[in-house]
């Protein structure tokens, strides 16, 4: 009985999380592009800084009507946003915020191997739905996520294997064990392959290629309207969410910091993961877009050239320190 | 030869058991599904609900690192390439009257082989083989990397070479192409 509810309280932690995280990240995003864009729409609602425009955004999500398309593919069309939502919510479970044993939802053996496999899926959502609309934009904006996807997952699965083969183990709180200061300059190029390739499959900005707006509307979103399109927004902040925790916890040593790793490890967690969300939001508002050509040339010829070089280099020192 | 149902008894399955045998018939549905849907893009995402069966069942067989993989490569890589097709092509939304081929029966008498020489192929090899499923973890990444790499070295090379092959094969045909078009 006590194991049941162990595992019980530890999945909604790790639900509360995946419901509160995402939101503070959509919120944090509202008010640095306000400011760094001088916005001053955002900064209304509520009164005090515009803090209630996330409340605002959510209200007018719930009231909107839900439409579906005439010749839409019904049944794929409503499943797709939670084919897209629900893969971040798994993944979330096999990341460890702190050194203890009750700091991970559950540690899985083969830890980078199911986070990588389970975002993977999550890509479907937005396949079903480019292609389930019945409409051109989406068809185009399916297609790009797919030639997307195909191409970044290599380098990120390449840069991921060289943090395996350095730690030695797959297991996610096994590599933040092996961690030693000294890998951050070590994995540096792996670091930045591993993150612009979680940025390029997430569509976020500079990659937001796929759900252009001046050119394809919304891309395989553009049927959406009301809660079905708040729960595609919503996938796109756990997702990062999801790829800034697995950066620190892969590249940024997790729970180790400069000082107070025994009780404080968790606080480090969180402190780089919302670092890097502070980078991906700062991205979208200081790069232009992309293009589609520009997108798959930089995969192919930078990034993966650049993950390979990183593994050799990583084989390399491994086998010297020995 | 009677080894497996003395100690176990087949008439008194576990939880783990039931559980493998429902999967394994959802799986086969969805596989059944897949190939005689006449909806082209269905038949894609059902063939995600089969692969995905398949890694389940490869984790109630507690070969976890072949389970997470088979996710991350078939239907995290193989689908979404099998879907970017079908979306260049003209997939309607609704039935391809045109979708079947005429060639069912040599298609049904293909599977029907494949599938008896696998069955026998395993059953051959495993005979009184039985996991426990109690104990520790058997299939975990670290047995499975001493595996592939101490006993299974020769065929693992042989298989890269293979694809290696179909890479360069592809990269010849796509040029081809090119010089045709100038």
């Amino acid at each position: 009985m006590n194991d049941a509810l162990d595992v019980a309280v530890r999945l909604l932690i790790v639900f509360g999380v995946f419901l509160v995280l995402p939101l503070v990240v959509g919120q944090t995003e509202h008010k640095v592009m306000a400011h760094m864009q001088g916005r001053l729409g955002p900064m209304y609602a509520g009164g005090f800084h515009g803090w209630a425009q996330l409340v605002a955004d959510g209200v007018k999500f719930a009231q909107k009507e839900d439409v579906v398309p005439k010749d839409a593919d019904r049944r794929i069309f409503q499943l797709a946003p939670a084919v897209a939502l629900l893969p971040y919510l798994l993944v979330l479970v096999a990341i460890p915020i702190g050194p203890s044993e009750g700091a991970v939802g559950q540690v899985v053996d083969a830890g980078i191997f199911f986070v990588l496999a389970v975002m993977g899926v999550g890509v479907l959502g937005s396949l079903m739905a480019g292609w389930a609309s019945a409409n051109k934009f989406s068809l185009l904006g399916g297609l790009r996520t797919a030639a997307q996807l195909l191409a970044y997952e290599l380098p990120m699965l390449l840069a991921a294997a060289s943090v395996a083969m350095a730690a030695g183990t797959v297991s996610l709180p096994g590599i933040l064990n092996a961690f030693e200061w000294w890998w951050l300059p070590w994995q540096i190029i792996g670091a930045l392959v591993f993150f612009v390739a979680g940025l390029a499959e997430l569509q976020r900005p500079p990659f937001d290629m796929p759900v252009a707006d001046s050119e394809i509307i919304f891309g395989a979103y553009t049927e959406y309207t009301g809660l079905r399109f708040a729960l595609f927004l919503l996938a796109e902040y756990a997702g990062i969410v999801v790829l800034c925790g697995l950066t620190t916890v892969l590249f940024l040593g997790g729970w180790h910091g400069p000082f107070g790793a025994d009780g404080l490890g968790w606080v480090w967690t969180l402190l780089k993961t919302a670092v890097l969300a502070f980078v991906v939001i700062w991205l979208r508002v200081s790069y232009p877009r992309l293009r589609e050509d520009q997108l798959q040339k930089l995969a192919w010829t930078t990034l993966v050239p650049l993950a390979l070089a990183q593994i050799a280099l990583t084989g390399i020192v491994k086998v010297a320190i020995q | 030869m009677n080894l497996a149902a003395q100690a176990h008894g087949f008439l008194s399955p576990t939880g783990v058991e039931i559980a493998f045998v429902l999967v394994g018939i959802a799986t086969l549905g969805a596989a059944l599904v897949t190939v005689t849907t006449r909806q082209l893009v269905h038949a894609a995402l059902w063939l995600v609900v089969a692969l995905g069966g398949l890694a389940v069942e490869y984790l109630l067989l507690t070969a976890e690192f072949i389970a997470w993989v088979q996710v991350l490569i078939y239907v995290g890589s193989v689908v979404v390439l099998l879907l970017f097709g079908l979306m260049l092509t003209k997939a309607p939304i609704g039935r391809s009257p045109d979708a079947d081929s005429g060639n069912r029966p040599v298609a049904l008498a293909v599977a029907v082989a494949a599938a008896a020489a696998l069955v026998w192929v395993v059953v051959d090899a495993f005979r009184t083989t039985w996991i426990d499923l109690d104990g520790p973890a058997q299939g975990s990444t670290s047995v499975t990397g001493e595996f592939l790499f101490q006993h299974w070295v020769l065929p693992f090379e042989a298989l890269s070479v293979l694809l290696l092959a179909a890479l360069v094969g592809a990269i010849v045909l796509s040029r081809k192409k090119k010089e045709d078009e100038n």
